[in-house]
């Protein structure tokens, strides 16, 4: 065996091999100041992973402190594995969102698979029982075979992992675009519950404590996971392939298991999951926040491979670890709690109170650097902004209705499009029923997990149009946060508070931090206004395939509370006679939207629909109180493909029709097919008519569901389109698996 | 009636068999840990589903080999009903308390949904009160449910009609559309679809508690208790 | 100490859905020659012990937990390693 020999300090900084690291002369430099010498091989790697964008948002920073983060239930912001929402009765709500796009580029199956692995530690780790998981999912077209076979694999892993673990994936997104066809985005979402009183914390507390490692032991893989999360694309990326690690969610069920019981022992003093740049990160993090110190025996940590170096095994991002402070003197305990579990817990390390992270290996000192400054003093860019032309350009042109030759052709074709078809293909792979609560299975506007044990329920969702954010950032950021919030209304949940995951190009181009600055600014007025606090989050950039960014893809996964289980509620049809109602206006407003794409080969121009936040918030609270007064049998937001299509939505799977009339204030294709903001369809039983228009005041009176299975729509007294229900739903159901059996 | 949910490292609809049995049945119910040696006070056994040692290898191999499986063994041979589901089932197939194995699904996909299934035979301990014929809703969530057997054991199960459950759409591939079996003794039945996910209307279905409470109904008639 | 391969494959009377997705797969690749795949497992086993014994205790293995005889067939190639 050939041994490799690690550069010297020296060596590292006159041949300038931090820069392969991904570190610059400047972050170098820091780092020497900061040691008072010129950092060694390990800690170089200890610098640059935990200083990568990905661990430490340094070129986000100045833009994530612009979000509301605080709120009468908020019991955990943002700076934890995931945030905390109280929802009464000593219980929270525990969640988060994390993109694993990178990997899944490369490897889309395991990519996924361990995106789901990873955002489901970080919310047991803070104590909570894992419940639901959603995928926001972004491809290209569905006409290469390479972007065919992206989507069938992250599916599969996702399925794979969390199908495996026994947490149903209930809901979610899936789009598909040009502007994703190098870069797909895999973004997972973790919901969790907790009782008060075991709400865990990452911190190592008490100096002379134990430090322990549990779960899977320690490979070569994923070395530099994070520095590469933190890179553009290019046609070298596939030759990284190392950096992809492997899951294994048998281990991860044990460790799930296993750790649920820790946090009710008066032994565990801090926990947290070994992530991006695993052992560094859970380490120096750990002791930054307790304001403590961890000194660790690299000999004694559990090891897959042999003769592997510090370097490689504290920048290992292998799957299924976690890292846990425990009183000292209770090692025992904690390692017989494990064995049950057929899990190894060793003790590595302890507490110290000289705020250094020390590792020790082969009786030498390898490392030793302040655990703050690789948790805290990572630099902070402002990186420049600039706003690009092409903005000017789309926000000088007027909305206009697009020409339309065949209405009715054309609602077909929207509903053949793959981001508004039946997503039946993805979910039906997806086990979204185990622990038996789910209530709203995929398909509805949110999904929707009872509270065992009580009358309440949760609802949740993610979402993200991300070409009305290419168009206008900041309205597009506030049209991504309303529209999570009304699908949390439309099913009867309160809002309660966001995740997001900010997907985005390389931010040191000067037009791609403007549309990261002014999407986060339409986020943070979106959620002051509808009152609710992001709790935490992630950050994806340099979301680029050879130079070209990714749509801006601030995507926002929302969860909302329902207060009584008899709140539920769906948005298809529930028994003909009943009566539908429009909340809202229809103005001309295409940029963007669903039928330009479809019109204009895949490309957008114009302006985005324009968002009113005070009349949003006024539209979903009387909403909402018509719900929880029990006058809604069914409510739908209207979005891509706008009022048809969200009408044909509510008409699937209930073998029932519609029979509507608009006002002619607006052309055909416009009343159609617009897709302005703040709308809904709501359909009321005839004993509920005098509540509901008490409640719901600026709802319009449009016709009624009928018992024949045809949608009929009028303006004024003109027939604009009339379709049997089962040829709109064949056309809907079947557009994606038709888009995947036919040759690329 | 006292009924164990045998918990395997991996199972992960133990708790939805748990909460069936004791939120919408009514009856007594415990977990019982893998490798445990005396399942003689309980009245019935269940294994639930989920992936059981991860499915390494296949389905059910590394479960059937617990120790916990010699006194589920027991139990079948004293005649106490077992029902295996899903994972269960795959079990009950790896150990050969039930005849068979289990192939992955035609399209070589996962597949989650409710399933409607047919009622071959409602004579059993399992099936009593649902009537011969009747169609069910019970989900199915599965990638390893393509029942197969071979020629001369398929005729067997016909013949003592052990076919209990059938699917009316076979998306699986299963022979026969095969979705539920008993044993000889008609006192072990192992089937794919979760009759524990259709114990609430709230849900989607309640058409899997009358499983349930045919297993109770048995067991009352044949420990007739003076009032 | 023995380095055993073991080869487990589905029974020629079971069909192969997988088998069958490669082949149509190769198919489309343009490779037309590709009358049948059949997709199987190989593992991989150090065993210590003397040369009968092993060839017992792997036929045991097979038997009892590599395959499963409803389905399956297995085969096994047995090799002497060299102490290092």
């Amino acid at each position: 065996m050939s041994l490799m020999l690690e550069p010297s300090a020296s060596q590292i900084k006159e041949q300038k091999i931090y820069r392969e690291m991904g570190m610059t002369d400047e972050e170098f430099a820091k780092a020497e100041e900061i040691l008072g010498r010129t950092p060694n091989y390990t800690e170089t790697g200890l610098f640059s992973v935990m200083w990568s964008e990905h661990c430490s948002y340094k070129n986000s920073k100045p833009v994530l402190r612009k979000f509301p983060t605080t709120g009468e239930r908020v019991l955990q912001g943002p700076g934890e594995g995931a945030g905390i929402v109280d929802i009464g009765d000593e219980q929270a709500v525990v969640f988060k969102i994390e993109s694993h796009n990178h990997p899944s580029a490369i490897e889309p199956y395991q990519g996924a698979a361990t995106g789901v692995g990873g955002i489901i530690r970080d919310v047991f780790s803070m104590g909570a029982r894992p419940v639901a998981m959603l995928n926001s999912l972004r491809f290209g077209e569905l006409d290469s075979s390479r972007v065919k076979y992206l989507f069938e694999e992250v599916v599969a892993g996702i399925a794979g992992y969390g199908n495996c673990i026994g947490i149903p994936t209930v809901g979610g997104e899936v789009q598909f675009d040009r502007t994703y066809e190098g870069n797909p985005l895999v973004n997972a979402m973790c919901v969790g519950l907790i009782d008060h009183k075991d709400i865990q914390k990452g911190q190592a507390k008490g100096v002379g404590n134990t430090v322990m490692y549990v779960g899977a032991k320690t490979g070569r893989d994923g070395i530099h996971g994070a520095t590469f999360a933190s890179e553009e694309l290019s046609e070298q990326s596939e030759e990284k392939r190392p950096a992809v690690q492997v899951g294994d969610p048998f281990m991860e069920k044990l460790l799930l298991e296993a750790c649920l019981e820790l946090v009710k022992s008066d032994a565990l003093v801090g926990i947290q999951d070994m992530g991006a740049a695993g052992l560094t990160s859970s380490s120096a993090e750990m002791a930054s926040k307790a304001g403590s110190g961890i000194e660790m025996n690299l000999d004694v940590v559990p090891q897959r491979e042999t003769g592997m170096t510090p370097y490689e095994m504290m920048l290992s991002e292998s799957q299924e670890r976690m890292l846990i402070v425990v009183k000292r003197g209770r090692e025992q305990e904690i390692e017989e709690l494990f064995a049950k579990y057929g899990l190894e817990a060793a003790t590595v390390g302890r507490v110290t109170d000289d705020g250094m992270l020390r590792l020790l290996h082969k009786g030498e000192i390898v490392a030793e650097v302040p655990a703050d400054a690789l948790a805290e003093d990572a630099p902070v860019y402002y990186k420049p902004s600039e706003e690009p032309a092409y903005y000017r350009d789309y926000q000088a042109m007027e909305q206009e209705t697009p020409q339309v030759e065949d209405l009715k052709e054309t609602l077909m074709q929207l509903l053949s499009q793959p981001t508004i078809a039946s997503k039946e293909w993805v979910y039906g792979q997806y086990d979204y029923q185990v622990r038996t609560n789910t209530v709203v299975a995929p398909g509805s506007d949110a999904a929707v997990v009872r509270v065992r044990g009580t009358n309440k329920a949760l609802a949740m969702t993610t979402d993200c149009n991300s070409r009305y954010l290419y168009l206008d950032p900041e309205a597009g950021g506030k049209i991504a946060v309303a529209e999570a919030a009304r699908n949390i209304v439309c099913s009867g949940g309160e809002p309660l508070a966001i995740t997001d995951c900010l997907n985005f190009g390389n931010p040191e181009k000067p037009e791609i931090f403007w549309q990261l600055e002014k999407a986060t600014d339409g986020m943070s007025e979106a959620c002051r206004v509808l009152s609710t606090p992001v709790i935490g989050g992630n950050v994806s950039l340099y979301n680029e395939t050879n130079g070209t960014a990714v749509y801006p893809t601030p995507v926002v996964g929302m969860v909302g509370l329902i207060k009584d289980l008899s709140h539920i509620t769906t948005q298809t049809f529930k028994q003909a006679g009943d009566l539908i109602y429009m909340i809202g206006e229809t103005a001309v407003e295409f940029g963007g939207s669903e039928l330009q794409k479809l019109q204009n080969g895949g490309e957008i121009y114009g302006k985005a629909p324009a968002i009113d936040l005070a009349v949003e918030e006024k539209r979903q609270a009387s909403l909402l109180k018509a719900i929880q007064a029990g006058a809604v049998q069914s409510a739908h937001d209207i979005a891509e493909g706008g009022f048809a299509v969200a009408l044909a939505e509510k008409a699937f799977g209930t073998e029932l029709g519609a029979n509507v009339r608009l006002d002619g204030h607006i052309e055909a294709a416009a009343a159609l097919f617009s897709e302005t903001q703040s709308r809904f369809i709501v359909t009321v039983s005839k004993e509920k008519q005098e509540v509901f228009e008490s409640i719901a005041a600026d709802a319009k009176l449009i016709g009624e569901v009928t018992a024949e299975a045809a949608l009929v729509i009028k303006q004024q007294e003109e027939t604009v389109i009339e379709a049997a229900v089962n040829e709109l739903e064949g056309a809907w159901k079947g557009a994606i698996p038709c888009l995947l059996k036919s040759e690329a | 009636m006292k009924f164990a949910v045998i918990v395997f490292p991996g199972s992960n609809c133990d708790v939805d068999m748990f909460h069936a049995v004791q939120d919408e049945l009514g009856e007594e119910v415990e977990y019982v840990w893998h490798d445990a040696d005396d399942l003689s006070e309980f009245d019935g056994i269940l294994l639930p589903g989920g992936f059981s040692y991860g499915d390494y290898l296949r389905s059910g191999a590394i479960a059937h080999l617990s120790k916990v499986m010699s006194e589920v063994k027991k139990a079948a041979q004293a005649g106490k009903p077992v029902l295996g589901v899903c994972n269960g089932f795959q079990i009950l197939l790896e150990s050969g308390l039930l005849p068979g194995a289990m192939l992955r699904n035609k399209d070589l996909k996962f597949v989650c949904k409710p399933a409607q299934l047919k009622v071959e035979n409602n004579e059993t301990m399992f099936s009593s009160l649902y009537s011969k014929g009747e169609k069910v809703t019970i989900p199915v969530a599965h990638g390893e449910g393509n029942y197969y057997c071979d020629e001369a054991t398929l005729q067997q199960l016909q013949a003592n009609q052990q076919i209990v459950f059938t699917y009316t759409d076979n998306f699986n591939g299963s022979l026969e559309s095969i979705a539920g079996i008993v044993n000889e003794q008609g006192n072990v039945l192992g089937m794919m679809p979760h009759p524990e996910r259709a114990v609430d209307e709230l849900l989607g279905s309640a058409d899997g508690l009358k499983l349930f409470q045919s297993i109770v109904k048995q067991w009352r008639e044949s420990h007739v208790v003076n009032a | 100490m023995y380095k055993v391969k073991v080869f487990v494959t589905l029974r020629e009377s079971v069909l192969d859905p997988q088998g069958k997705a490669v082949q149509q797969s190769l198919t489309n690749l343009g490779y037309e020659g590709v009358q049948d795949v059949r997709i199987g497992k190989y593992m991989e086993l150090t065993i210590d012990g003397s040369n009968q014994e092993v060839e017992k205790t792997v036929q045991e293995m097979c038997e009892k937990l590599l395959s499963n005889p409803v389905v399956e067939d297995y085969r096994y190639e047995i090799e002497e390693s060299v102490q290092q």
